[in-house]
């Protein structure tokens, strides 16, 4: 085995994977929520559709697809079989345990809250990506797709807002323990900047999941 | 003859036991009732009283861990009412006492659970997966005789200090018991901290933490998922600073040492 | 057989130096011929083994711990003595070597605690070496401190736990060498067996703690560094395995045991709270710096203090005694242990005693905290308050600890001549296991340089010396006497399990722990010893027939081992009643009632005393032959030790 190979699949080389994947996924959310704030422009859509047209058409956005793509299979990858791994090495369990006395239990619960996203992600990818660019939409009034009313109809019913705003909730406790957890794997612990890493993970976690669940929230309740 | 609580009353508590022949066998949970517990006793003298009265009955005592019983020896090793070391922070379980518990009370008493650490019998667990992860490279290859004058080594006191705090790790094994992973990341780091910090450490910096990671996966320890249940049952405080500090140097070491396999 | 205690000749200074360069040397390329066996692996067995193997013989090293990192010596909390006189306060190795010998009450070889003071500087420099985080000052050198009475700051620690800091590098070195082969460790092993082959240390016999497996195993030498017997008082500070079986089985087969009767009384100990208490615990000597001891003037006070009518709070500073202060104006509260353990002893004697035993003396921070402030006291001791808050449920910031003391270091152990041999040649006896370097008392922090001096720099050496006069053929466990001694431990095993009796291995060893230290303990005197000595031939009887045991030897049977440490107890707390009556004087740790000053100090004998008692096993349930090695002092003048 090369030194590559046994640097990746070792335990630390595994969690480094997660970690930087995770982090460069931090920074694409940021982007969707930035992306997507055009949808709360009173413009019946047109900025939003010019938007998401560029996002479907530009040849840069277009291959940093393909880096996202490897980014979400790398982290859902190793961090599964780090669950696995992780969960083989206590064969026999304990009769009383209570790990609530010592751990937050979203930081216990990573694998089944990632899951959850993950799940989110198919129905959410099947909804809006893969009917944006391989649908049939119509055309706006700047002969855009328009992928706006869509996600307005969507919206509209509440099984699907219900849906979305769970999953926000589940990525919000993701990314609690995940943004500083990424920090720490990568050996960025000090006791100078890590108070604030860990706040800035909060406000993070917080504002990006509170944006994300705002639109749905917004186009069911007031449009 | 209580020590500063004449007024303390005994207890009487029900114990649930882990008893486990040997290593292939099936264990199980067995109830016993202990009487008159003083509440200044400690945890092991409770245990003490319980396997007095088990002999006397000419039943087989519980086998368990200990030593020092002034929690340094790392030996004792009871997972506790769902807690590594017991409930009370900070404390192995020779120095958790009974005035921690109240009569009545029902506790559950289990060894450390891991693959990696074999139960030996009932609370007795075989933690030798700890020295060979030592063996793979805790130490500095410096043979008796033939070392340059202490003093010869300046290492600024803030160093040392935290070369110390990682270097207090009693080895028992809690991190691991706590971790929902049964992972021995908190040990570990320690170890390769204590050394990567001071400068007598830093010859074999690189081909320390290679080959004690290596060791750690080997023995069937989990991965660190950052979630500090480690930290938060460390007897001794271990900081998680420490796994930070591994994984640093872990991935400095991957990409510089001239180890290529 | 005559006591040989092979001194080399010369001046004080140069024996050591010279006799480094007499010792016979093996090949370099012959060493990998050579086996030895390591029984213990603390301070002094770890040490050793690395060294050992280093040098190229091969080592098999054995613990009944499950890792040689957990040996009682992880606990010594003070320091290490080096005279280093880094602190340019007048130390120097003959200083070191003089306050040693003095604090031994002159029952100590001069030559041996010489080469102990010479090579403790060494064992500094290897620990750094090896990573042990000392303390250090702000400029990155290490830092010292005054300890038990020295009047130098000679002192390195870490914090609370230099013991474990030390060990913790003897470890490392070990584990290095585990790695690369050269040393075999065998854990969870407990020897209960030496092998003898022709006169000469073969091979020793090991049961398999987990599996009950008894093996045999045999080496050209065999050295015991298995540790102190303060356990035979049952309650001491010593760990709960802590035990003289190996070097008991060694008397039994000629290894002449010395001075067992001096033992010592650590004077800082948190005092017993009932009858289950398993074992006690030390506070760290250092306290002794800033703590003022003291109890209440007048009985009566004592008993209203102990019956709840008053609190500590009450009683004014004039009806405070501080009696170290009061009889030693010039040491105070920091005088030697003995001293320390025997004002409280006689306080609580007199009924001044504290708490609700009255078997316990006050330390005193208050004045400390005054002077310099909770955060400089907490920045001192802060581990060890928690650690006494933690067993006591007291705080000691507001109340002053209550301390008793208690049974903590055993000066006397195997007789070793000036090689560390036994009287069994290729025996031999490194660290508290062995008699050598500390007379009748121990200095605070020197018995971690006693046994890293032994196991780094002294055996190392000396043991060559033994090798080089053998050819360097392999040695089996084919010889009859490996056979006997194999059927020697089935047999006792088996015995032990058979008696199925009413009483446990523990209520036999209390028994002989009060025993002991009502009588053998802090002071003796002849009516009281030649009572105990009934007293524990009929507990000796009794256990042999009224033990109770369940389970068999195949299993991990941790009441059997106990039962087997018990009995070897039972034998050597005899033989230390006895030694404790031979010696008709009083020295260091060991005071006869009869032997005292006005002052109530301790008087020594040295008209007819000065020797080494080395006793000889002649069978069972025979008085011992004593030997006397004769004790010269060329170098350091004999006085009374006082400390006034």
């Amino acid at each position: 085995m090369s030194w590559i190979t046994k640097t990746f699949t070792s335990s630390i080389g595994r969690k480094v994977i997660v970690a930087i994947t995770g982090l460069f996924l931090c920074t694409f959310l940021v982007v969707h929520l930035v992306g997507n704030l055009q949808l709360f422009k009173d413009d019946g859509g047109a900025a939003f559709n010019i938007y998401s047209h560029f996002m479907g058409t530009n040849p840069v956005i277009r291959t940093l697809e393909w880096v996202l793509v490897l980014g979400f299979g790398f982290h859902i990858y190793e961090s599964y079989t780090l669950a696995a791994r992780n969960r083989a090495a206590r064969k026999v369990g304990y009769v009383d345990s209570r790990p609530s006395e010592n751990s937050p239990w979203y930081s216990r619960s990573m694998a089944l809250l990632g899951t959850l996203i993950l799940i989110f992600l198919i129905v959410h990818m099947y909804n809006f990506f893969y009917r944006a660019r391989f649908g049939d939409l119509d055309p706006d009034i700047n002969n855009n797709d328009d992928l706006y009313t869509l996600v307005v109809t969507s919206f509209k019913q509440w099984w699907y807002v219900l849906l979305y705003v769970g999953a926000q909730i589940a990525l919000c406790y993701h990314l609690i323990h995940g943004f500083r957890s990424g920090f720490q794997t990568l050996g960025l612990n000090h006791r100078k900047y890590t108070p604030i890493i860990r706040v800035i993970g909060y406000i993070f976690a917080i504002v990006v999941c509170a944006g994300f669940a705002s639109m749905p929230l917004y186009f069911y309740f007031f449009k | 003859m209580a020590g500063n609580n004449p007024n303390a009353k005994p207890m009487n508590l029900t114990l649930k036991v882990w008893r486990q022949r040997n290593r292939n066998s099936e264990g199980k949970i067995v109830e016993y009732q202990v009487k008159d517990i003083s509440p200044e006793m400690s945890f092991l003298e409770m245990l003490d009283v319980l396997n007095e009265d088990l002999l006397l009955k000419g039943d087989e005592p519980v086998a368990f861990d200990h030593d020092c019983r002034e929690g340094i020896c790392g030996s004792c090793d009871l997972f506790i009412n769902g807690r590594a070391h017991g409930p009370e922070k900070g404390t192995t379980t020779c120095q958790l006492h009974m005035r921690k518990f109240s009569d009545g009370d029902t506790i559950t008493i289990e060894p450390w659970r891991a693959n990696a650490f074999p139960v030996n019998r009932d609370l007795s667990v075989d933690r030798s997966a700890f020295d060979r992860i030592i063996q793979a490279g805790g130490y500095i290859s410096v043979n008796t005789g033939g070392v340059p004058d202490g003093n010869e080594i300046p290492i600024p006191k803030n160093i040392a200090d935290k070369a110390f705090e990682a270097a207090t790790c009693i080895s028992c094994g809690a991190c691991v018991a706590a971790c929902k992973n049964a992972s021995a990341m908190l040990f570990v780091s320690a170890k390769i901290s204590q050394l990567a910090l001071l400068p007598q450490g830093q010859v074999e910096r690189k081909t320390r933490v290679e080959n004690m990671v290596a060791q750690m996966d080997k023995e069937g320890f989990g991965a660190c998922t950052n979630i500090g249940q480690c930290a938060a049952e460390c007897p001794v405080g271990i900081s998680l600073e420490n796994i930070a500090l591994m994984n640093r140097e872990f991935i400095s070491a991957k990409a510089t040492s001239d180890n290529l396999a | 057989m005559n006591l040989d205690s092979k001194i080399p000749e010369g001046p004080l200074a140069e024996k050591w130096e010279k006799h480094k360069f007499n010792v016979k040397l093996v090949n370099p390329a012959n060493k990998r011929k050579y086996d030895v066996i390591i029984v213990g692996t603390g301070l002094a067995g770890a040490s050793a083994a690395a060294s050992l193997a280093e040098l190229g013989y091969n080592v098999k090293a054995f613990t009944y711990h499950d890792s040689p990192r957990r040996a009682h010596s992880i606990a010594a909390q003070g320091g290490i003595n080096a005279a280093k006189n880094y602190q340019n306060d007048g130390d120097s190795v003959f200083r070191l070597f003089y306050d040693t010998i003095k604090g031994g009450d002159y029952r100590s070889r001069e030559a041996n605690v010489y080469r102990l003071a010479q090579v403790s500087v060494n064992i500094i420099d290897q620990c750094v070496a090896q990573g042990v985080p000392f303390a250090r000052e702000y400029g990155g050198l290490l830092a010292n401190r005054s300890f038990g009475g020295a009047q130098v700051s000679r002192t390195f620690y870490a914090r609370g736990q230099t013991g474990q800091q030390l060990l913790l590098g003897a470890y490392s070195a070990l584990s290095r060498q585990i790695a690369y082969g050269k040393v075999k460790m065998y854990t969870r092993s407990e020897m209960l067996e030496l092998v003898v082959v022709d006169g000469k240390a073969r091979g020793i016999v090991t049961r398999n703690l987990i599996t009950g497996e008894i093996e045999t195993h045999a080496a050209h030498a065999v050295v015991l560094a298995t540790g102190g017997y303060g356990n035979v008082f049952y309650l001491s500070t010593n760990a709960k395995y802590c035990n003289v079986t190996a070097p008991w089985r060694a008397h039994k087969k000629g290894a002449y045991f010395a001075n067992p009767c001096f033992t010592q009384i650590h004077p800082t100990c948190i005092p017993v709270s009932g009858d289950y208490q398993s074992k006690l615990t030390l506070m760290s000597e250092s306290l002794r710096n800033d703590g003022r001891v003291w109890v209440p003037k007048t009985k009566e006070m004592a008993e209203r203090l102990r019956g709840g009518q008053i609190r500590v709070a009450d009683i004014p500073e004039e009806e405070r005694d501080y009696f170290l202060e009061r009889k030693y104006p010039s040491f105070g509260n920091l005088v030697p242990r003995d001293v320390a353990s025997r004002n409280a002893k006689q306080a609580c004697d007199e009924g001044r005693g504290v708490g609700s035993t009255g078997l316990a003396v006050y330390l005193d921070f208050a004045d400390a905290i005054k002077r310099e402030g909770v955060d400089k006291v907490s920045q001192k001791y802060g581990n060890l308050f928690a650690m006494y808050e933690k067993i006591t449920a007291e705080n000691p910031y507001e109340l002053p600890m209550r301390i008793y003391p208690a049974v903590h270091y055993t000066m006397g152990g195997l007789w070793v001549d000036y090689n560390l041999m036994t009287s069994i040649p290729g025996l031999y006896a490194t660290g508290e296991c062995n008699f050598s370097d500390h007379g009748a008392n121990r200095l605070g922090a020197s018995a971690l340089m006693q046994g890293l001096a032994d196991g780094y720099f002294v055996i190392p050496y000396t043991i060559g010396d033994y090798l080089a006069q053998m050819p360097p053929t392999p040695v089996t466990t084919q010889h009859a006497a490996f056979k006997e001694a194999e059927e020697a431990v089935h047999a006792r095993t088996q015995k032990l399990l058979s008696i199925k009796g009413t009483r446990t291995p523990n209520e036999f060893h209390k028994a002989l722990g009060h025993i002991m230290w009502d009588h053998c303990g802090m002071s003796r005197n002849a009516e009281g010893l030649q009572f105990a000595k009934q007293e524990i031939q009929k507990l000796r009887r009794e256990f042999w027939s009224d033990l109770k045991l369940t389970g068999t030897n195949e299993e991990l049977n941790q009441m059997l081992e106990i039962a087997g440490r018990v009995a070897d107890f039972l034998e050597l707390g005899e033989l230390m009643v006895d030694d404790a009556l031979n010696r008709e004087e009083s020295c260091g740790g060991h005071f006869r009632e009869e032997y005292q000053t006005p002052e109530n100090e301790a008087l020594r004998d040295d008209e007819n005393f000065a020797y080494v008692a080395a006793w000889e096993w002649t069978g069972d349930n025979q008085p011992e032959t004593l030997h006397k090695e004769e004790l010269q002092f060329e170098n350091v003048k004999l006085t009374q030790r006082s400390y006034k």
